[in-house]
């Protein structure tokens, strides 16, 4: 491949808006119409990463890199693998989907869609830069148009949230510069990640950083206590806004933990994941049981996001193998059914003129189609079985299971209230005595409508079914990672003995990954969750299969 | 008697005196120009200061030192030379408009502005003490006359007076420095001091301790460090806005022009000492300067404000470069937030001209709601300038603050890196106040009457441009900074 494929893909919206701003004001329906190809063909050469990706390596792929501050030792660095894949799939689908459901927008159509196009060039670029300096402008330029979004074509109260919003993520992100600027001079002038990676840091120092980017990281997810400034921004944003708002952006949160903070901290990140694991359970119980008291259903649904990010946040830090991968299959899964969730919202909002759970009842009758959408999407949002939901709360509860028993039973309870807040609200919106408008006024999907959320619901199903082929692709990267760890754990803290009787248990326990997903085999072969005690046993599988690869 | 004709090396002037001819040539032409065609003249001070830059850019490269070793000609003085052209020729390019419609278009302006270019110059070429003082008096004169050159207006006369009171005050602070540095060294010339400091301690030596915050308080006040940033609002927002522009942005640059030549090198072995008050009162700077410029009405006034926290983080590199042994990065970082503020604070200042109205009016942000709407270009281009001040990316005043932090953190000063971009995070507020109004508050929808001159756009065009390339290519003029101040230690 020497076409720069990633680069494409990252650029093409931008020269996409470039040409927009030339085009005449008025030509509203041509505005649309370029923004939705652009973004589409994003999307279909998106797919081609998803074709051409070679599951069997943790290598970096699709790589670009070119010298581009060559003085200070920036380079544009671009590259993708396991851990980006599919957050990069996620941005250029859900990118489509939320310029074709913002076709119903009105006013200043030029400048929104320039905006839609701006922040996908962003946010694509957070999931394919490489280079810390390069993937911290993206962070922060793609703050530009979300806050245009917000505030231009948001509700009564957006200026307000774009205030919070923006000053809340700068905030977190500046000390996440000072950080930067620390590894950058400590690691011999260069941004480069994989070799920053390699540099050891000290444990005093590596636990500021650590604090440094964990703040900017988790202020993005958000982790329970810096969540505040969700539902605001959430509630005022315009439909496709809150889409992207959820559906990506909360991503980089998460995305930011797993490809900087864990492989440049390892040491630090170990000794602060209780830390953040008990956080993350605060904050899944918090945001389910907050989400069930909303009588505004963009709030719950925002709400919901935080009990979410919740999860992804307690696997990831179970740094067990299904933990991770569960966690990364879930920012996907949260991405597809919160961003479905938001856009059903806001087709209920355009037809009702409410979001009110209270002013809203019986409306599967009049909608059935609309209605049977949402069933869909709140069940996968729910963590249904046969739903792309249970997938991956399953291997986060697995992973957590392994880490610790306590918090996989906490967090279950999560599962069971966000049924209880997902069906209450359904069944008050939905069912019952028919609130509102006048049936004969409301139409059911239209054709567009459809063409926006069969796609989504589509995916939900298809990792609900089969998710073998995601899987398959984090595999090599996320056992990498989790090897990285342990290894460079090893190496700062204990004589090299330890180290290899590390190794080997890491390396015995990525053996029985790939059985890891299927539920019965997990449940019927205790061996798996019971391997990590025996470390003489491990470490003999060990050498076996070290010896294999 | 035989008259004895001193050998000079007129080169090392060379561009001073074009830019000193193309001065005296103003004044005589508008002798004999009618009222209506006082355009050229700023066409030929362009001409002027375009020739000045590429006298400057030819003589890249060379070191020479003319007067027995009172003025340089090296990369450090040509840089800066460049940027004063640069302020110098933005600031003539927004400026016809603006005094047109205040009425007060006189060709004096020109002669002023480029006796003030002039005065920078030398600042900057000063390898001598009394050299320097020359060039911070020409440069402080011609401003005096500038800041209250609209005469009939109040608060025109209200800041040159006060500007002219405080800064003659601050000038002969500067002066009495000049004398105990004197008496304690016996010479002003710097490399020499600086040879002869080898190895002193202040606290040996209490003449030298006083002479070096003597020095200190004339150079801060200039360039607005707290505690001696009193004068600035009200002279900054008094003053016509063409001339506040170019004060900013050409002063700022000038002062630290001799702050750079004076302190990380004459008084290198003082470092312990100036360092530490230097970076105790850029915090000050930065907070103070961020903090005031929250609470303003006026978007004139909070530039003003706002040129104090620029400072603040500029001396943050000049802490930085107190240590040259570490802090390599930390002079050519300053040099290059120099040039970068000069396009965005001058690009800002031109949409405010564009924007304004006779008395200067419209002038609040109320009057800049709906603007995005209304000119969309212009706001676009505003836009950007306040992305950049408030420093992000992928704009100039993003890199340039990088640049900055990182200097400091290399050299050291984690705590001031963590301060500055803490500070960054409190003047999004103010600056994107202004993109609220523009874009998200509802203000009139007819676009009204708006014509910009030909020189005002290019001025705004090429700023913006400028601002957002700086962002995504600041290696060449990085490295030529870099070369400037490497060639000066060296």
């Amino acid at each position: 491949m020497d076409l720069p494929i990633l680069s494409i893909i990252t650029f093409l919206p931008l020269l996409g808006a470039f040409i927009l701003l030339f085009v005449e004001r008025r030509r509203e329906a041509f505005i649309k119409g370029l923004a939705f190809v652009v973004s589409l063909v994003g999307f279909l050469l998106s797919l081609h990463l998803f074709a051409a990706f070679r599951a069997d390596t943790p290598e970096l792929q699709f790589v670009e890199k070119v010298p581009w501050v060559e003085g200070l030792g920036v380079s544009y660095f671009l590259g993708i693998d396991g851990l980006s894949l599919f957050l990069v799939l996620l941005t250029t689908f859900l990118s489509a989907v939320a310029i074709l459901a913002s076709f119903s927008v009105v006013h200043k159509v030029k400048e929104y869609m320039i905006c839609m196009l701006l922040l996908e060039t962003g946010m694509v670029g957070v999931f394919v830069a490489l280079d810390l300096l390069l993937f911290y402008i993206f962070w922060e330029a793609m703050l530009i148009p979300m806050y245009f979004l917000i505030g231009v074509w948001g509700g009564p109260r957006r200026i307000y949230a774009t205030w919070k919003f923006i000053l809340y993520t700068m905030a977190g992100s500046v000390l996440m510069l000072v950080g930067i600027i620390i590894l950058y001079l400590l690691g011999g002038r260069t941004f480069d990640l994989p070799a920053l990676s390699q540099v050891s840091i000290p444990p005093g120092l590596q636990r500021w950083l650590f604090f440094a980017f964990a703040l900017a990281f988790a202020i993005k997810v958000p982790m329970f206590p810096f969540h505040t400034w969700l539902p605001d921004a959430h509630v005022e944003a315009p439909t496709a806004g809150s889409v992207l708002l959820a559906g990506v952006l909360l991503k980089m949160g998460t995305y930011g933990f797993l490809r900087f903070a864990l492989p440049l901290f390892p040491q630090a990140s170990v000794e602060f994941a209780p830390l953040i694991l008990f956080l993350a359970l605060v904050g899944i119980l918090y945001g389910a049981l907050v989400s069930m008291i909303q009588p505004d259903l963009k709030t719950l649904v925002a709400y919901s996001s935080v009990s979410h990010l919740g999860f992804v946040m307690l696997g990831m830090f179970a740094l067990t193998i299904q933990g991770v991968e569960g966690a990364i299959l879930q920012m996907v899964n949260h991405g597809l059914s919160t961003g479905a969730l938001f856009l059903i919202v806001g087709m209920l909002y355009d037809r009702m003129h409410t979001r009110m759970i209270e002013e809203l009842g019986g409306l599967y009758r009049p909608l059935p189609l609309l209605g049977a959408f949402f069933l869909i999407v709140a069940f996968s949002s729910i963590g249904l079985p046969g739903l792309n939901g249970f997938v991956g709360e399953f291997l986060i509860l697995v992973g957590t299971f392994l880490r610790s028993k306590l918090y996989a039973v906490l967090a279950a309870v999560g599962v069971i209230l966000a049924a209880v807040y997902m069906l209450w609200m359904l069944q008050r919106v939905m069912f019952g005595e028919q609130r509102g408008q006048e049936a004969g006024h409301l139409f059911d999907l239209s054709g567009r409508e459809i063409a926006v959320l069969l796609p989504v619901v589509l995916c939900i199903l298809w990792i609900g079914i089969y998710p073998h082929p995601f899987l398959k692709r984090m595999d090599a990267s996320v056992q990498h990672l989790l090897q990285q760890i342990q290894v460079r754990q090893a190496i700062s803290h204990q004589p090299s003995a330890f180290r290899i009787l590390d190794l080997g248990l890491r390396i015995s326990e990525l053996g029985s990954l790939h059985q890891s997903f299927n539920p019965k085999s997990e449940i019927g072969n205790p061996q798996s969750s019971d391997r990590r005690p025996l470390i003489a046993e491990s470490l003999r599988e060990g050498w076996n299969s070290s010896s294999l690869r | 008697m035989e008259l004895v004709i001193p050998q000079v090396n007129w080169a090392v002037m060379a561009p001073m005196l074009v830019v000193a001819v193309s001065a005296l040539s103003v004044l005589v032409v508008d002798l004999f120009l009618p009222k209506e065609r006082r355009g050229l003249l700023a066409g030929i001070s362009l001409l002027g200061l375009a020739f000045a830059f590429m006298v400057s850019v030819r003589l890249w490269g060379r070191e020479e030192q003319a007067f027995k070793g009172m003025v340089a000609l090296d990369p450090l003085a040509l840089f800066f030379d460049l940027v004063f052209l640069l302020v110098a020729a933005l600031t003539i390019l927004i400026s016809p408009e603006y005094l047109k419609r205040e009425e007060a278009h006189y060709g004096e302006y020109y002669v002023l502005i480029l006796f003030a270019t002039l005065g920078m110059m030398l600042m900057a070429s000063g390898l001598d003490l009394i050299v320097i003082f020359l060039g911070l008096e020409t440069l402080s004169l011609s401003l005096f006359i500038l800041s209250g050159f609209l005469r009939g207006r109040l608060s025109s006369n209200e800041s040159a007076l006060k500007y002219l009171l405080l800064g003659a005050f601050a000038t002969s602070f500067f002066l009495y420095g000049i004398a105990l540095l004197y008496g304690s060294t016996g010479t002003t010339n710097l490399p020499r001091i600086g040879k002869l400091l080898q190895g002193v301690l202040t606290g040996t030596d209490p003449l030298l301790f006083l002479s070096m915050g003597l020095l200190m308080v004339g150079l801060g006040f200039k360039i607005a460090t707290v505690p001696f940033h009193a004068w600035i609002p009200d002279v900054y927002e008094g003053a016509p806005t063409s001339v506040t522009a170019f004060m900013i942005a050409g002063t700022k640059a000038a002062t630290f022009a001799a702050f750079l030549r004076i302190f990380p090198y004459a008084l290198s072995s003082l470092q312990a000492d100036w360092t530490r008050i230097l970076a105790a009162l850029a915090v000050l700077t930065m907070t103070v300067g961020n903090v005031m410029a929250i609470a303003q009405q006026n978007v004139k006034r909070m530039l003003a404000y706002s040129s104090i926290a620029h400072a603040g983080y500029l001396m943050v590199a000049l802490v930085a470069a107190g240590e040259p042994s570490i802090g390599e990065l930390a002079a050519p970082s300053l040099l290059f937030y120099l040039v970068v503020y000069a396009f965005m604070n001058l690009g800002a200042f031109g949409v405010i001209i564009a924007l304004g109205k006779k008395g200067e009016m419209n002038l609040t942000f109320d009057d800049y709601a709906g603007l995005g709407f209304r000119h969309p270009a212009l706001a676009l281009a505003m836009a950007v300038f306040m992305f950049s001040l408030a420093g992000l990316p992928p704009t100039a005043g993003f890199i340039g603050k990088f640049y900055l932090f990182t200097a400091a953190v290399q050299a050291g000063y984690v705590g001031l890196a963590i301060i500055g971009v803490l500070n960054g995070v409190l003047s999004v507020y103010f600056y994107l106040r202004l993109v609220v109004a523009m874009y998200m508050s509802l203000g009139e929808v007819e676009p009204t009457q708006l014509t910009l001159s030909p020189a005002l756009a290019a001025a705004i065009t090429l700023s913006a441009v400028m601002t957002l390339y700086l962002g995504l290519f600041p290696g060449w003029l990085f490295d030529r900074a870099s070369t400037a101040v490497l060639a000066f230690v060296g």
